[in-house]
């Protein structure tokens, strides 16, 4: 099951930029959060931020508190376990090419070295059927590669490979955007779906994606969050003038 | 920090229970408390000993390349302290090689290295990318395999071998044809002056360019096949015919690389020591003419070093060693800086 998400006071900068100030906010369990805003506002910044993949680059800092349960992500865990328990969903599909299909989902599993077979290959099924995926892939499982499937199949495919590792937070970066839109409302309906089981925070810069999916959303500009509430509530009766001003298209 | 919400306890939210779509995707129930996965997940220890004893052994790793280079270079001081005792600095700068009278210089040696070497590249560069681009973006898939393995066949032939085939054919071509041809059309230069016996610098440079070739036309075809597609065709839709589409959208992509391959090349033109023996004449001397015989660095130890009688002979051509070692340095580092230079503030770039 997933975990609830506490912010406090997160910082973060990308060498002298300042691209996250003083965000606070409570990510519910088993829900899915919505982040939207104009480009450069900083929520890409903040998902990288909950699974520790901002500090992977070499000018970027972070300060602050992040708390998945009850851990501290920055205190009480190496990367790699956040990592673990935290999956995620990039922008374009990033299958491995090297890898069959079910391969490419067992990843995260062979890695950590992880070897009953036949729990393998039960993971394997349960993660590609709810990422929607098996009915199209089951029977080229080990042939093919992952990078021979299109690119909607091919996001379900890394989906299904964040999912396999049964992972407590789900983070998706604008999943849908290199996508057409059957591909798009297929991802969205897992969403859907998966919410129960997972705490997912998804990017994106599509609003009724957002109002679709997401219980709640915040609302990013500029580095600071300036609104976070119920999806409802923020596209129907903002508080915040400039949140309005966005959802309504006025500038962004 | 202080806050009222405790992420531990159930969340606070309004717990909005989503209304399930009609058909049902995630057809399996999932029990989740806590699946076998996890549970596995959870025993793995945090990485920080694997991460850290990684690093660790990556750094050894790395810091053996210093090593290596540092014992070399204290041997070759140590070895040649006679020599460097004699002569000092000026050892690199005295043409004199008279082993009987015991006096020494380097400086017909670093020509004859430098002048070869540059010469090879002059000669190997503009062939090397012509064969990579030919392979890349022109050649037929059928040709493409043979032509790839014939190119890294050549790298792969012993150089004592180049020798010998630069022996028995291309000296007689120098002598009898390609000389005599270069001295009437190209003589009024100065560089092709002279008794032309088919052995010296041109020779020398023509199979050191050919035993180069493969190693910078197969990286630089390497380097060329990871340009992204999409570069070739953002290129071609503005209009671009074939040589303008290779011209910006691959080779200026691939510069950096292709300079890496060349510095290759002419790393190994540097150290070539038996084909350039076998064919440069072997006399130490500068000569403006290229059909004059030479002496490299390389092939006056190889010549000279078993037959060395006494310590300051032998202190000398291991100072020769030094030479060299210095030599290849300081050209590595002036085409590292001359790249610098050039790509300093140009734009972010692939490959």
């Amino acid at each position: 099951m997933g975990v609830g998400i506490l912010v406090e006071n997160l910082n973060a900068w990308y060498g002298t930029n300042h691209t996250l100030q003083d965000i606070n906010l409570h990510i519910p369990a088993n829900h899915a959060t919505a982040l939207i805003g104009p480009s450069g506002c900083g929520k890409s910044t903040f998902v990288r931020c909950l699974n520790r993949m901002h500090e992977t680059n070499p000018i970027a800092r972070v300060t602050g508190v992040i708390k998945m349960g009850d851990i501290d992500i920055y205190k009480d865990a190496s990367p790699v376990e956040i990592r673990r328990r935290v999956g995620m969903v990039f922008q374009r599909p990033n299958p491995f090419p090297t890898m069959s299909i079910y391969d490419n989902v067992a990843s995260g599993l062979k890695l950590n070295g992880f070897t009953g077979r036949r729990i393998l290959d039960e993971t394997v099924e349960r993660s590609l059927k709810q990422a929607a995926l098996w009915e199209e892939v089951k029977d080229d499982l080990k042939k093919k590669s992952g990078a021979s499937l299109s690119g909607g199949q091919q996001q379900r495919m890394c989906i299904a490979r964040a999912l396999a590792v049964d992972p407590e937070v789900l983070l998706m970066d604008e999943p849908a955007s290199a996508l057409d839109p059957v591909s798009t409302s297929k991802i969205e309906d897992l969403i859907f779906q998966l919410k129960s089981q997972y705490t997912i925070v998804i990017v994106t810069h599509n609003m009724q994606q957002a109002a679709r999916v997401a219980e709640n959303t915040g609302f990013f500009l500029n580095g600071k969050m300036v609104e976070f509430d119920s999806t409802h509530k923020i596209f129907t009766n903002p508080r915040d003038k400039r949140t309005e001003d966005y959802i309504t298209g006025r500038f962004g | 920090m202080t806050t009222e919400r405790d992420p531990v306890s159930p969340t606070p939210l309004p717990n909005v229970v989503p209304v399930a779509p009609s058909e049902d995707l995630a057809s399996q129930p999932i029990n989740h408390e806590p699946s076998v996965v996890r549970a596995f997940l959870n025993t793995r220890g945090s990485g920080r000993l694997a991460d850290n004893a990684f690093a660790t052994v990556m750094l050894i790793c790395a810091c053996s390349i210093f090593v290596i280079v540092l014992f070399i270079f204290s041997i070759l001081i140590t070895h040649s302290k006679l020599s460097i005792a004699a002569f000092g600095l000026k050892f690199f700068s005295r043409q004199a090689w008279d082993p009987v009278s015991g006096d020494f210089g380097a400086l017909p040696f670093i020509y004859g290295t430098l002048a070869t070497s540059f010469l090879a590249l002059l000669i190997a560069v503009p062939l090397a990318l012509g064969v990579a681009v030919f392979l890349t973006e022109l050649c037929p898939k059928q040709l493409r395999a043979p032509i790839s393995f014939l190119t890294e066949l050549l790298a792969a032939i012993p150089s004592v071998v180049y020798g010998l085939w630069a022996v028995f054919v291309l000296v007689p071509i120098m002598r009898d044809v390609i000389g005599p041809f270069l001295h009437k059309t190209l003589g009024w230069t100065g560089f092709f002056e002279g008794a032309n016996f088919g052995v010296g610098l041109l020779t020398a440079s023509i199979i050191l360019a050919i035993m180069i070739l493969p190693i910078i036309s197969s990286l630089t075809r390497d380097i060329m096949t990871a340009v992204p597609n999409s570069q070739r065709e953002g290129v071609l839709a503005l209009g671009a015919t074939r040589w303008e589409m290779i011209r910006i959208g691959v080779l200026r992509n691939s510069r950096i690389g292709i300079v890496g391959a060349v510095l290759l090349g002419l790393g190994r033109a540097l150290g070539e020591t038996m084909a350039v023996t076998m064919v440069i004449g072997n006399h130490p001397e500068i000569s403006k003419s290229l059909f004059a015989p030479g002496y490299t660095l390389a092939s006056v130890i190889a010549n000279e070093f078993s037959e060395a009688t006494g310590d300051l002979y032998l202190s000398a051509l291991i100072e020769i060693g030094l030479a060299l070692f210095l030599v290849t340095i300081v050209v590595n580092a002036a085409a590292r800086l001359m790249v610098w230079a050039v790509t300093r503030g140009a734009p972010a770039r692939v490959a």
